[in-house]
């Protein structure tokens, strides 16, 4: 019948015609190893899951467990986070909006019946799943995290293994910590040389999208590597690696190094004392070994990366700000043709128009992908003693970052700059909660979606940088950050 | 979970690329603690206009497509958003079997949880079934699961590839996690394993 093997004790692959020597592997593949329960012979693995985090949207998944009459198996590794749904502005009523409140009390419900943990609304430790899961240290090296949610991939910037997944998915994992998966291929960027400066890891995953396309990593596991990935710090690594789904990258990587171990040493729920050292010991050879092999490799040159901003509906349509607006009738591929003209039309662009011609609306500076301290410190950076000319919105990625930047003094510039600085959550960029860019109006923003409608219907968004969504506040179109001090 | 085996019915044509699940299901509909009933709501932004009346153009409003169990669509299909609403919201339409010549992961894997098939294809295959489509009630495809084809109306037969265990599990409607439950034993060595190994985890 099933000749599925067991994973017993796991030794090093030796090489097949030198068989002293250990074969070179991949980061992904070491991770794989690790977490494999049993692999079917048609390739299925059962893979064990070290983190699960929930939110509200995870409703589905414990109501399919309620019928079903199973507990979830280990509420000690499951977390939950009040995000998706919350109010970024009055909260001491809670949500207004009748079906939104109900998400939010459903959480608590589930969690509660379960024994699950929540950082909900109200809790200090409140935030977007993937900004307060890494503060928090529950985000480690080496740990396989899922989350019915598809930014799920940032936790990679650590050198986890860590996928969104859907509801059922999420249901599966509450029941039995485990989740099948085939293996997936391996994908590796390098970035070599540095960034420019006011170029920033946003620039950086934009322009690794706009070369590889939406689907360009589909079926891959991507790991990044390279001078300009070592250099960046935790925060903008999350950011790249975030952003890796755009990609359609099952999940990202970067191999955990002394920035990483530095992040964590001391969080909430980081290994103390004798476990910190075995496992920061362990975690040092969470590296793809050098001669292991990928199935695919891409190559960026740092250097050569622009601030760079998305003009259409989809994250692929990126291009230089220094760039136009593209013609769809150059494409020669029909169904891609008629995809660019009707992005072209929804933006409400014309071909071949300048970017930096493009007017802004609004500007939102948020998001799973680009709300974290750093983010916050870029953005106060460019506004401070500048006016925002256009309405902007400055949510910040958890309640910890707020605080935060309460501390430094950053609320301070955003209020000054006549910004909103408002309550943590997912807010505008997943437009959940009520908070929406309007009908035809056009949105600069750090979020990491333009689709059609994405912030809203009708809304158009045009994703960059902290630095270029700020650059863009000030002036109240698309800017070149690097220019802004001869502009402004 | 409803079985999958064969399906005859009539296809859809969405010549797009990247048909993102915010696309399918925008989020508006998301606020809702039911999974049924999302099928007024597919493609809601292609599909009405700024009053909820539908926009003729859209293929899924045109008379011949209104009971359409299969869509054909470009690269891609089902990127972004984890939400299973989208193969919920497709399934309460009565769209069963989706066809494209690639489709985002989460999305795959959510539409074998829910009794939908995708298939994937080349690009030379794709413009030939979306002609067909094209040709509205008069064209009907012929979805055979268990010998992994798609039969044209023209008579010819497109073969797929499955992944042996999805298409099990879709040809006889079984549940997941009751097979997962089976290896509990196994799920249990491992734990105690993985505790030893690395207690900090």
């Amino acid at each position: 019948m099933d000749q599925s093997r067991r994973s017993g004790v796991e030794t090093p692959l030796r090489c097949g015609y030198c068989p002293t020597m250990i074969t070179p592997t991949t980061l992904f593949e070491k991770i794989w190893r690790q977490h494999r329960i049993v692999e079917r012979d048609d390739g299925q693995t059962l893979l064990w899951i070290d983190r699960h985090l929930c939110h509200e949207g995870s409703f589905h998944a414990f109501d399919k467990l309620a019928r079903s009459g199973r507990p979830v198996r280990r509420p000690d590794l499951t977390f939950a986070f009040a995000d998706h749904y919350v109010p970024t502005r009055d909260r001491s009523a809670g949500a207004r909006d009748p079906e939104i409140a109900t998400m939010i009390r459903l959480l608590g419900e589930n969690t509660a019946r379960h024994g699950v943990r929540l950082f909900g609304l109200g809790d200090p430790d409140q935030g977007i799943v993937h900004v307060v899961a890494p503060e928090l240290g529950l985000t480690q090296p080496g740990l396989t995290l899922v989350c019915g949610d598809s930014h799920t991939s940032t936790h990679g910037a650590f050198g986890a293994l860590a996928f969104g997944i859907g509801a059922s998915e999420v249901s599966h994992v509450l029941a039995t910590q485990s989740l099948w998966q085939k293996r997936p291929r391996t994908l590796r960027v390098t970035v070599d040389g540095r960034l420019g400066p006011h170029v920033s890891a946003k620039d950086l995953i934009l322009a690794v999208i706009a070369r590889i396309g939406a689907d360009g990593a589909a079926g891959h596991v991507v790991e990044y590597a390279g001078e300009a990935i070592r250099a960046l710090p935790m925060e903008a690594r999350m950011t790249v690696c975030n952003m890796t789904i755009e990609a359609g990258g099952r999940a990202g990587l970067i191999a955990p190094d002394d920035t990483t171990f530095d992040w964590l040493h001391g969080r909430r729920y980081a290994p103390k004392g004798a476990d910190w050292d075995a496992a920061v010991a362990d975690w040092r050879g969470l590296v793809s070994d050098t001669g292991a092999s990928f199935d695919r490799e891409v190559r960026l040159d740092g250097a050569s990366i622009a601030p760079t901003v998305t003009w259409g509906t989809s994250p692929e349509n990126a291009v230089p700000v220094t760039d136009r607006v593209p013609d769809p009738e150059a494409e020669g591929d029909p169904g891609r043709r008629a995809t660019l003209a009707a992005a072209v039309d929804y933006m409400g662009l014309i071909p071949g128009m300048p970017i930096t011609d493009i007017t802004v609306d609004r500007v939102f500076i948020g998001s799973c992908t680009n709300a974290r301290i750093e983010d916050l410190r870029i953005a106060a950076g460019v506004l401070k003693g500048r006016r925002a000319t256009v309405p902007t919105m400055v949510v910040p990625g958890s309640s910890a970052v707020k605080r935060q930047a309460e501390t430094e003094g950053l609320d301070r510039v955003f209020i000054d700059a006549g910004a909103e600085w408002l309550e943590s959550g997912c807010s505008m960029c997943a437009a959940t909660n009520g908070d929406m860019v309007a009908p035809g109006q056009r949105c600069a923003s750090t979020t990491n979606r333009n689709f059609r409608g994405r912030q809203g219907p009708g809304a158009r968004t045009h994703l960059m940088s902290p630095a270029m969504a700020a650059a863009a506040a000030v002036t109240g179109r698309i800017t070149d950050v690097r220019l802004l001090g001869e502009t402004a | 979970m409803d079985k999958f085996n064969q399906l005859r019915g009539t296809a859809a044509p969405l010549d797009m690329i990247n048909i993102d699940t915010d696309m399918i299901i925008p989020k508006q509909y998301l606020k809702t603690i039911k999974r049924t009933g999302l099928g007024k709501h597919l493609f809601a932004e292609m599909r009405y206009d700024d009053n909820g009346n539908e926009k003729p153009e859209f293929a899924l409003n045109k008379p011949q497509y209104r009971n359409a169990q299969i869509l054909v669509a470009d690269d891609n299909f089902g990127c972004g958003s984890s939400r299973e609403h989208a193969p919920w919201a497709l399934l309460d339409f009565g769209i069963r079997c989706v066809i494209s010549t690639s489709f985002a992961d989460i999305f795959y894997n959510n539409c074998f949880k829910n009794g939908i098939l995708p298939i994937k294809v080349t690009k030379q295959q794709l413009r030939e079934l979306m002609d067909d489509a094209a040709k509205g009630s008069n064209a009907v495809l012929e979805i055979d699961l268990e010998h992994q084809t798609i039969g044209r109306p023209n008579g010819e037969s497109v073969t797929f590839e499955i992944d042996p265990h999805r298409k099990d599990c879709l040809l006889n409607g079984l549940d997941d996690i009751g097979l997962t439950m089976k290896r509990e034993s196994g799920i249990t060595d491992f734990e105690e394993k993985r505790k030893r190994d690395q207690p900090w985890a």
